[in-house]
């Protein structure tokens, strides 16, 4: 009848296709229905996973030692730019928060008012073992013990810091997540 | 005069207009936040808050044994790990009069060198970032990769390698380490002329950096710069050359100075200043003697692998030395290096315990911070964007 649906495409050796060329698969066949019918017909669900999933772009949060790391996972070698994410300096224009770094006390409120500000849906990526419950300075009298006790977290990336790399198996542990969870249903429930 | 336009102008002159530029901004180097008070476009007053990042650690130190530390200097600079290693490592050194291994010497040289490169790379093309210029810093963070790579192999780790020990290094360079920082070596060159050619003459990047935020000789003297800002400014010193630590007595460099004291002289001071790394790491691979990397002092030197499995003592000594660690005599020492960005020192006291009673540190990016409010005033908006980023600020380091 038209409807597309991921898991239509997903054959059963699914785990054999890469996010990416999921994604191409789902655009080319969106391409043949409107070319064929003019019509679209598809699950909202499915449609804004694959938006979602296909535009993360993160706020940067470049606190301390993992900003240096999380920039190198945007620049040449590794370049963040083909999961189609860019860093936004406003977190207006942000889907996902990368807290990478210390959180120390006197920083702790603009990253709320931060968080606050941002868009749902949102996601919070917490980057570094500083971030993750406070690392090699939690015993310091100036540190947050991790930033999940200001804002909730979806992904914890261990390392200190953690290598490029890290991050960006963690960002596509996200865009797994936002795949496998109800798109319509995170709306709805937090509003 | 209309008396609307009386009241505006007295409005005007009764409230400077304030703009808070960071904490969290793309172009604010890190945590840094500044209340800028504006007359136009002109700034009038700059007021860097800091404390942003004040992790505590020269308290934290101070619970911890002096090997147990030695990683906390990693995160203090986090662009250049190693220099702040180095000031700490030495400082222990001074106090125990443990003279450390010639190979151990130089392969501290070379690293802190092969730092210096990483750091400036660091620093020239986030500025350039900053100024609008996107290519150099593509370009350079390949070549920073490239160097992190090495810190890799020595230590384990990309960034905080904690490799450097009381009485020389961790461990001795892997096989084939010496020739591929060598193959580097050669070609690196051709990226300092490549980044040159995106910059040096770019019409853009001159206007935006040529006469902007001037320091005068006195006024560089007098806030207390150092490094790159103070050589910039015109003044010749380079704690390398006038308090040489380790092997770089034989070294063979020369030492940049700038004329103008602007932003455009930190810029060559720093380009050059990698050219002339490179022919010190050069040379180091050329000297490099063999042997091992660490004195054989006891009180430091942790014992063989294999002397741990078939000797008793070894073995005891080997526990006391990773569990209590050791004991420093009595003394406080000031030892300072040529950290990338200036001069890095370390104010150690010890109570004669095996762990430092007081470390302050003394950070370079504090004495170009405070500064800021006297060099940016009667500039405009986006200068100050020009100033912190040839001012090399990082905030592990300024806030510790």
């Amino acid at each position: 009848m038209g409807i597309i649906s991921l898991h239509e495409l997903n054959s059963p050796n699914i785990s054999d296709v890469k996010p990416p060329l999921l994604q191409d698969a789902l655009v080319t066949k969106l391409a043949e229905e409107t070319r064929d019918k003019g019509i679209l017909l598809a699950k909202l669900d499915d449609l804004l996973t694959w938006a979602r999933t296909g535009s993360m772009w993160p706020m940067t949060f470049g606190l301390a030692c993992c900003g240096i790391e999380m920039i190198h996972a945007f620049m040449s070698r590794y370049d963040l730019d083909r999961y189609g994410m860019m860093p936004r300096s406003s977190p207006r224009q942000a889907d996902v928060m990368i807290v990478a770094g210390t959180v120390t006390n006197k920083m702790a409120p603009a990253l709320r008012l931060l968080y606050d500000q941002m868009p749902e849906p949102r996601y919070v990526i917490s980057m570094g073992s500083c971030a993750n419950g406070g690392g090699y300075y939690y015993y310091s009298y100036s540190v947050v013990r991790g930033c999940d006790k200001i804002i909730p977290v979806d992904i914890y990336i261990p390392g200190c810091p953690p290598s490029a790399e890290a991050l960006v198996y963690g960002l596509m542990q996200l865009q797994r997540r936002v795949r496998s969870e109800n798109a319509n249903k995170k709306v709805i429930l937090k509003t | 005069m209309s008396a609307v336009e009386k009241d505006i102008e007295e409005e005007r002159k009764l409230k400077p207009f304030l703009i808070n530029f960071g904490p969290q901004h793309p172009a604010a180097h890190g945590v840094l936040r500044m209340i800028l008070e504006m007359d136009g476009e002109i700034i009038e007053r700059a007021d860097p808050h800091i404390g942003l990042l004040h992790r505590g650690t020269e308290k934290l130190i101070e619970h911890k044994t002096y090997l147990q530390s030695i990683p906390y200097f990693d995160r203090m600079d986090y662009i250049a790990p190693l220099s702040q290693e180095y000031a700490f490592v030495l400082a222990i050194e001074k106090l125990l009069g443990v003279e450390p291994a010639l190979r151990g010497q130089y392969i501290r040289v070379l690293y802190s060198e092969i730092t210096r490169i990483l750091n400036h790379i660091f620093c020239i093309t986030t500025c350039a970032l900053d100024l609008g210029a996107v290519t150099p810093t593509l370009w350079g963070f390949e070549q920073r990769e490239i160097l992190m790579e090495f810190y890799e192999r020595v230590g384990g780790a990309r960034m905080h390698t904690n490799y450097f020990r009381v009485g020389g290094v961790k461990e001795d360079l892997p096989d084939g380490l010496i020739e591929d920082i060598y193959a580097w070596a050669v070609k690196f060159p051709k990226f300092i002329d490549d980044l040159e050619g995106l910059l040096t003459n770019n019409r853009i990047f001159r206007q935006r950096t040529v006469g902007i935020a001037i320091a005068s000789k006195e006024q560089a003297v007098e806030w207390g710069f150092s490094g790159p800002m103070l050589r910039a400014s015109g003044v010749a010193w380079d704690l390398r050359k006038m308090q040489p630590y380790d092997v770089y007595a034989q070294m063979k460099f020369d030492v940049p100075v700038g004329q103008t004291g602007d932003c455009f002289a930190r810029y060559l001071v720093r380009i050059n200043e990698m050219r002339q790394s490179l022919k010190i790491i050069m040379q180091c691979i050329e000297k490099m003697p063999f042997g091992s990397v660490m004195c054989d002092d006891l009180r430091v030197a942790p014992p063989k692998r294999a002397e741990i499995q078939t000797s008793m003592e070894s073995m005891i000594r080997h526990f006391k030395l990773y569990s209590e660690g050791f004991h420093v005599p009595k003394g406080e020492t000031y030892t300072a290096v040529e950290s990338p960005k200036g001069e890095f020192g370390v104010y150690l006291v010890a109570d004669g315990s095996n762990k430092p009673y007081r470390c302050h540190v003394r950070s370079t990016g504090f004495a170009h911070l405070q500064a800021v409010n006297e060099i940016s005033k009667g500039y405009m908006l986006a200068d100050v964007v020009a100033l912190i980023g040839s001012l090399d600020l990082v905030f592990g380091e300024v806030d510790r």
